[in-house]
Order: structure tokens, then C-alpha cells, then sequence
């Protein structure tokens, strides 16, 4: 199983710092036309913001969960594609006033996928979003459940 | 600096030998009327949320319920601790008047400054 791209983890002032310095960078970008090119446009760039996942598994579904605090459901969108799951969508800001006094959180469009171990049945997946946390429930598909033999003795 | 910004060393220390907390992420914005508190606390809902003034100092709690999944984790990057934050209160915010609400694990903590600090215009007589 793969997941891929996710830079906050363990949310050291260090990651906080190398935020701040990509914003600063991304303004820079604008500021001189982008003349540093793409060098530094790596995708693992830390200025995209990603939210933390968990997948779990029993045997009859996985179940990926996703910290998503601050987002409103119809902001959400999800897909599974040849056993992909993707989470995207758009966090906005909900502060009335332009000016922050002091600004940790992230916002704008994010992205994560999980590649799923085995096959799920597509038309049973089921997503809920409660304070803040995203829960997609994915049913193994048949042929992906594990199943007892009866050795018949002769 | 004189907002609700600096982290209470003190605090945080005793914090750590007693139990471990996720410092939650915060957005403070400062208005002419006062402060206000944005703290990212997913899986938290309200009866998980304690918030205290005591000596000058502004307690943000957030207690999580244990994630409500059947089975094993595959993969795990989420960390289920309690949020705690600690800031200093100025003291031209009316700690009587604060309110708070939490709506998709955010948390928005309203600090209202002391009506006779309110910026204001003096009308001539």
C-alpha cells in the first residue's frame, strides 16, 4: 500500500520555518516574474499543505481517516479510481479581518491519494465528516475477502 | 509584545512530565475590538473542549475521543493526543467576556478587550 505525499508530519518548528521560508520564496517567485525557474518548484515543495492520514483494515473493509478540521462538506471531493483513493478539495479562510496577528495554519487546495491493497467495491464506499475528521469507508470487494477452505478428508 | 502570544514556558514544561499534548495549530487575529482564537483541533467536539483563565494565563484544551474504527492500521500519521495551548492573556482583554465555539474541529475563541480600552472617538463639546 502506498500513501503518498505528506509534509506535516511531526509539525516541527523546523517544517513550520521551512513554510514560512517557501511562502516567502513563492512571493519572491512573483515578485522577480519567476526567475529561479522551476528548480525549485519541486512537487515534495513545502509550501502545499497536506492533511495528516491514518488507514485502517479489518476484514471486511479498510478504513482511511483524514484530519481535515475547518472544511465544509461540499468542499470536499473524493475519488477512487483503479484502487486509488484520493482525498482533494479547498480549505478557506474563515476570518472576517484581512490582518492576522499571527498565522500557523494552512489553507487552499490539498491533495492526498492512497494506493488500497486490494480490490473494494466501489459502490459501497461510504464517506462521513464530523468535527473535523473524514472518515471513508471502503468494502473489500468479494474476491478480496479472506475465506476458509474445508479440507475434506477422504 | 503585548497580545495573547507568547507561549508560557513555565507551563509548557510542567505540561510535559504530566502528559503529552499535540500543541494545536493557531491563527490569532487582532481586531479593534479584540483578539480572536482560530485552534485546529480535529476529533474534538464540544464536550472535549476545557478553555481556563488562571493567572493571567489562557488554557486551551482539546480532548479527543479514541478514533471510532474497526481494525488494524496499515498506515498511521495521525497522532491521537489531547491539544493543549497556553498564551498570556493582555490584560485588556475582559476575561469575563470571553466565548468560544467549535464547529468541524475548530475552534474560534473570541477575546473581547475591556469596553473602557476600546479605541474611540471623543466627540467635541
Amino acid at each position: 500500500m502506498n500513501v503518498i505525499r505528506y509534509q506535516n508530519q511531526g509539525r516541527s518548528d523546523l517544517a513550520h520555518a521551512f513554510d514560512r521560508f517557501a511562502a516567502l520564496r513563492d512571493e519572491m517567485d512573483r515578485l522577480f516574474n519567476n526567475s529561479y525557474g522551476p528548480v525549485f518548484r519541486t512537487p515534495g515543495s513545502f509550501s502545499r499543505w497536506a492533511p495528516a492520514l491514518d488507514v485502517y483494515q479489518d476484514k471486511d473493509q479498510f478504513t482511511v481517516v483524514a484530519e481535515l478540521p475547518g472544511l465544509k462538506k461540499e468542499d470536499i471531493e473524493l475519488s477512487l479510481q483503479n484502487g486509488v483513493l484520493t482525498i482533494s478539495g479547498e480549505r478557506k479562510q474563515e476570518k472576517k479581518s484581512e490582518e492576522g496577528y499571527r498565522n500557523e495554519r494552512f489553507f487552499g487546495r490539498f491533495q492526498r491519494s492512497v494506493t488500497l491493497p486490494t480490490g473494494v467495491d466501489s459502490s459501497k464506499v461510504k464517506a462521513t465528516y464530523e468535527d473535523g475528521i473524514l472518515k471513508v469507508a471502503l468494502p473489500k470487494a468479494e474476491e478480496a475477502k479472506p475465506k476458509k477452505i474445508e479440507v475434506s478428508v477422504g | 509584545m503585548n497580545i495573547v502570544s507568547q507561549e508560557n514556558q513555565k507551563t509548557g514544561q510542567q505540561s510535559t512530565q504530566q502528559t503529552a499534548y499535540v500543541a494545536p495549530y493557531v491563527d490569532i487575529e487582532a481586531t479593534d475590538s479584540g483578539y480572536g482564537l482560530y485552534v485546529e483541533m480535529p476529533g474534538v467536539n464540544r464536550e472535549g473542549i476545557e478553555i481556563t483563565v488562571e493567572e493571567g494565563n489562557l488554557i486551551v484544551a482539546g480532548h479527543r475521543e479514541p478514533l471510532a474504527v474497526s481494525g488494524e492500521p496499515l498506515h498511521r500519521e495521525t497522532r491521537q493526543l489531547d491539544f493543549r495551548r497556553v498564551y498570556e492573556l493582555d490584560p485588556s482583554i475582559d476575561a469575563s467576556k470571553i466565548s468560544a465555539r467549535i464547529e468541524q474541529g475548530i475552534l474560534t475563541v473570541n477575546l473581547p478587550k475591556a469596553e473602557n480600552l476600546k479605541p474611540r472617538r471623543i466627540a467635541l463639546d
